[in-house]
């Protein structure tokens, strides 16, 4: 049990795969202008790695793994994780109306985003059975919805703010990035 | 220009991948501690783009249109594997180095991006030479970013020592924020500068890929083309109408001088004719 919390702390803070792993950028930059669409955000790739992590984590062990064909894994995962997106959203569309109204416009965004597919293969670099697998996607995103939660806060903030001109725009997002990963540097002490 | 040579430098200077389109940008900002890693990358990167653009090209008429986008994705996935199993081979200390990385080029938005916006559309060996213009576009980049801050961070290049013992490397350069740090140096130096660049043409929120790296596949190059075009071409025609009145000006101008002085004279002859 107290692994599986290390595991956790470690997946969402210390090693946080916006801020200190460089995955999943594009949607951090782009999709943290206002908390809400950011948590909305956030949520969807919650949802998404979690499964993506338990269904990719069987897979590995159940079909690549028994007949040796795991030099395969990144042509399976990106399928595995593209027709799981399409999958997840037809499903919800159907089953829970609600929840597909929440996340459904980030679902298909995440489709290629980088932090699915290293996440799934962190897990098998790592050799993490079935539920390490599913604890490590899940500490992992909600590292994400965490970084890009408070990155949309900032943005909010500093948006009228007086900026140097040649500063406006991403780069000072990117500065804004660069201080909260020294803060987040503090969090390697942590373990 | 050469076509072919053409697209070698559209992909090396007019549309490079890292300082004008701003793409595969966590590559960028990951692997770039050193200008080897930075190198290793470019390198890796180009040659599955040159192959996934070949191959893309040579079936361009065969994969049906529906489906283009797993079958673009499963070529790319494979020649990335090769190229994994390759540097796992012969340089394994670049294998470790760059560790998820490598196979995360799947992802790259160049990638994907060249198969959708070119190679699916022109021939074998146009196709080739975009891939290779593209990649060593973003090897430049790679490279030129992590020969910075290995120099900063760490007072090195490509692993040899170069500055003076007295020097303090500013470690933070080689860490995380110290990436985020360079590229927001990098983004508004090109501001101040109005560089062409995706980050800095009106309309802002509009460029880049809006934060969809997933549904990018090349439209939000074409869109960022497309938009960098348009204001270049308004620069253009602002400054050859700012040209033409000066020469319209210059031009009254001296027709008013030469008639004044036609005048002079008109009136000291029509003086002396008295």
């Amino acid at each position: 049990m107290k692994e599986m919390i290390i595991l956790l702390i470690a997946a969402a803070l210390v090693n946080n795969v916006v801020l200190s792993q460089f995955l999943g950028i594009c949607p951090f930059l782009g999709v943290s202008k206002k908390v809400e669409t950011a948590s909305g955000m956030g949520f969807a790739v919650i949802f998404v790695i979690t499964i993506a992590s338990a269904i990719s984590s069987i897979i590995y062990s159940q079909i690549l793994d028994r007949f040796h064909i795991t030099y395969l894994q990144t042509i399976v995962f990106i399928l595995v994780i593209a027709a799981l997106v399409q999958f997840v959203e037809m499903v919800l569309k159907k089953i829970m109306p609600g929840l597909y109204q929440a996340l459904g416009v980030y679902l298909p965004l995440i489709t290629t985003n980088c932090a699915v597919l290293g996440v799934v293969l962190i897990n098998v670099q790592k050799e993490h059975t079935l539920i390490p697998s599913i604890i490590n996607g899940f500490g992992t995103s909600v590292g994400f919805l965490i970084a890009i939660v408070i990155m949309a806060g900032i943005r909010e903030r500093i948006e009228d703010n007086d900026i140097p001109n040649a500063f406006k725009g991403s780069p000072i997002v990117l500065i804004t990035a660069g201080l909260m990963a020294i803060a987040f540097c503090g969090f390697a002490g942590l373990l | 220009m050469n076509k072919y040579l053409e697209r070698l430098y559209n992909g090396i200077i007019k549309e490079n991948p890292t300082f004008v389109l701003m793409l595969g940008m966590c590559p960028t900002l990951a692997v770039t501690v050193s200008a080897m890693n930075g190198l290793g990358m470019g390198l890796s990167t180009t040659v599955v783009l040159v192959l996934s653009n070949a191959m893309i090209s040579l079936l361009r008429k065969v994969i049906p249109d529906k489906v283009r986008i797993p079958a673009f994705i499963v070529v790319v996935a494979t020649f990335v594997t090769v190229v994994q199993l390759l540097l796992q081979a012969y340089v394994p200390s670049l294998y470790d180095a760059l560790g998820i990385y490598i196979p995360l080029i799947v992802v790259n938005c160049i990638i994907l991006g060249r198969a959708e916006a070119y190679a699916s559309k022109n021939s074998v060996l146009l196709s080739t030479f975009d891939g290779l213009g593209m990649g060593l576009g973003f090897t430049l980049g790679l490279t030129a970013i992590g020969l910075f801050r290995e120099l900063i961070g760490s007072g090195k290049i490509f692993g040899f020592g170069l500055m003076p013992a007295s020097y303090e490397p500013i470690t933070i350069f080689v860490l995380a924020p110290g990436a985020f740090f360079v590229l927001a140096m990098l983004t508004a130096l090109q501001n101040k500068l109005k560089a062409p660049s995706a980050t800095n043409v009106t309309g802002g929120p509009a460029m880049a890929c809006g934060g969809n790296c997933g549904e990018c596949h090349g439209n939000a190059c074409e869109a960022n083309h497309g938009l960098l075009e348009a204001q270049k071409a308004a620069a253009k025609a602002e400054k050859a109408a700012q040209a033409k009145r000066a020469a319209e000006a210059k031009k009254a101008a001296v027709e008013g001088a030469t008639k004044v002085a036609f005048d002079k004279v008109m009136e000291k002859t029509e003086g002396r004719e008295d």
